[in-house]
C-alpha cells in the first residue's frame, strides 16, 4: 500500500533519523511512504486568530497537493500533523474561507483529504496486532516512557488521535513491540515548544518536570514523535541533573527508531549518533544491538 | 483601581480581542482550572484566569503591559480543561497580535544565541518567529 507522505522541513534536516527509520519500518509492514512531489513548510503553528484566514495558505497548499496524489496524507512531526489537521478541519467547515484561500493560492482544494498521523496509520491501517506479529526482536526489558506532548492531543475535537487526558495509543503501540511501557502523569504536558527561542530557563523547567515524572515512573528512555520535543527534552537533562541529584540522563529518541529495531532493522542504520544521550549503550546492554 | 461598569466604548481593547480571537471572555466564571493546568503559569506575571478576568473588566493597560502573552506556549491545556469552553490560547494570541500589530515584539532577535539558530529544529524558529516577532 502506498500512502502520500508529507515530511515537513525538520524531517529533512535535523530529524533525518525520524524520517529514515519510519520509511524503513513501514516498508517492512508493507507500506510505502510516497513523498509528495511538491511541498512547502506548513507554517509550524496553526494560526489561533480565526479572523484571519491568510495564515492557512501555506498548509492549504500542502493539502491541495496531497489531494491530487491520494485521499489521505500522513505526516510524522507532531507540529505538521497539528497544523495540517486543524487547517483541514477549518477548511472543510468554512466554505468562504476555503474560497478565499483557493483564490489566493490559485488552488482548487476541496477538502477531500484525510490527515493521518503515522501512529494512526500504524493503529488503523496496519493494526498493532499485525505489528506485534511482525516483530522479530521484541524489546523485552526496555522501560520506555512515551511522551505525547500537546500537538497530537489538543484540541481534542479537531486533532485528538486519542483521548486528550488519558491517551493510550502510544502505550499500546510500544506494548506491541514488547517494551515495558512506563505510564507517567506528565506525558501530556508541554515541553516548552518555541520557548526554546530565548527562554531556555522556561524550557528547562517545563521539560524538566516531564523528565522527572518519567524517571520517577522508572523509565530508562523517553520516546516522542516531535523533533522540537526531542530537542527540548534532551537539552533539559543537564540542568535537571544539577537540580535533582537522583536524576540520571536518559536517551530521548523517536518511536520509529524502536519500531525499526523491533522489526529487525540494522541498528547502525537507525541511530546516526546525533542524540545528545546515545541510546545504543543501553540497547546493547539489553542484548538488542 | 478604576473599573468602568456598563457599556464599553466600541473599538476598545476588549472589543478588538473578542473580534480577533472569536472568544467570549464573559463566559468565564473564574474556576481557575486553566491556571491549575497551565504548564507555563509559573513564569507568568498574570496567570491565565486573571488575564480573562481583567479582560472582563476592561483593564487594557494591565493586560498590554503584562508578559503573560509572550510566555504562553499555545499548548491548549487551558482550553482542554475549561468547563465553559473558553479558548484562552486564542485570547493570548489576540493579545500578541494586537501588540505585534503595534510594532512591539516579544523577543529581541539580535539577542538570540548563534548556536540556537544552527542546532535547533527549524520548527522552533518558524514557530518562535511567528508567535513572538512582528
Amino acid at each position: 500500500m502506498e500512502i502520500p507522505y508529507y515530511p515537513g522541513c525538520t524531517l529533512n534536516t535535523v530529524a533525518r533519523d525520524f524520517d529514515l527509520s519510519t520509511r524503513r519500518s513501514l516498508k517492512r509492514l508493507g507500506i510505502e511512504l510516497k513523498e509528495l512531489s511538491q511541498w512547502n513548510c506548513c507554517g509550524a503553528v496553526f494560526p489561533l486568530t480565526p479572523d484571519n484566514v491568510m495564515g492557512l495558505s501555506a498548509p492549504a497548499r500542502v493539502l491541495n497537493r496531497a489531494e491530487k496524489e491520494g485521499d489521505k496524507v500522513t505526516t510524522l512531526c507532531s507540529f505538521c500533523y497539528n497544523v495540517l489537521k486543524r487547517t483541514d478541519y477549518r477548511l472543510k467547515r468554512d466554505r468562504e474561507g476555503l474560497e478565499i484561500i483557493n483564490d489566493f493560492n490559485e488552488g482548487d482544494y476541496r477538502g477531500k483529504v484525510r490527515v493521518l498521523h503515522i501512529l494512526e496509520v500504524l493503529k488503523e491501517l496496519v493494526g498493532f496486532k499485525e505489528v506485534k506479529e511482525k516483530v522479530s526482536r521484541p524489546l523485552k526489558g526496555v522501560k520506555v516512557a512515551p511522551y505525547y506532548g500537546c500537538m497530537l492531543l489538543r484540541p481534542a475535537e479537531e486533532v485528538g488521535i486519542d483521548d486528550h487526558e488519558s491517551p493510550t495509543i502510544f502505550e499500546d503501540f510500544l506494548a506491541s513491540l514488547g517494551c515495558d511501557v512506563v505510564t507517567y502523569p506528565k506525558r501530556i504536558d508541554c515541553c516548552g515548544a518555541h520557548m526554546a527561542m530565548g527562554r531556555e530557563d522556561m524550557v528547562s523547567e517545563m521539560s524538566g518536570r516531564i523528565l522527572l515524572s518519567a524517571h520517577e515512573g522508572g523509565a530508562e528512555m523517553v520516546v516522542t514523535s516531535c523533533p522540537l520535543c526531542l530537542y527540548n527534552l534532551e537539552r533539559s537533562e543537564a540542568p535537571l541533573m544539577k537540580r535533582e541529584p537522583g536524576f540520571k540522563a536518559m536517551p530521548v529518541l523517536y518511536f520509529s527508531q524502536l519500531l525499526g529495531l523491533a522489526l529487525g532493522e540494522d541498528g547502525d542504520g537507525l541511530f546516526s549518533g546525533k542524540n545528545l544521550y546515545d541510546p545504543r549503550p543501553l540497547l546493547r546492554d539489553k542484548g538488542l544491538l | 483601581m478604576k473599573v468602568r461598569i456598563g457599556k464599553r466604548p466600541k473599538g476598545d481593547l476588549v472589543d478588538l480581542i473578542e473580534r480577533i480571537s472569536g472568544e467570549d471572555p464573559s463566559l468565564c466564571y473564574q474556576c481557575g482550572n486553566c491556571t491549575a493546568g497551565c504548564p507555563a503559569a509559573f513564569a507568568m506575571d498574570l496567570p491565565p484566569h486573571q488575564v480573562v478576568r481583567l479582560l472582563q473588566i476592561g483593564q487594557e493597560d494591565m493586560l498590554l503591559s503584562s508578559r503573560a502573552m509572550w510566555v504562553c506556549v499555545s499548548c491548549l491545556q487551558c482550553y482542554s480543561r475549561c468547563p465553559k469552553g473558553v479558548d484562552i490560547s486564542k485570547i493570548m494570541e489576540a493579545l500578541r497580535q494586537v501588540t505585534l500589530r503595534r510594532g512591539k515584539d516579544g523577543i529581541e532577535v539580535k539577542g538570540l544565541p548563534v548556536d540556537l539558530l544552527s542546532q535547533s529544529p527549524q520548527q522552533a524558529l518558524v514557530a518562535g518567529f511567528r508567535k513572538l516577532v512582528s
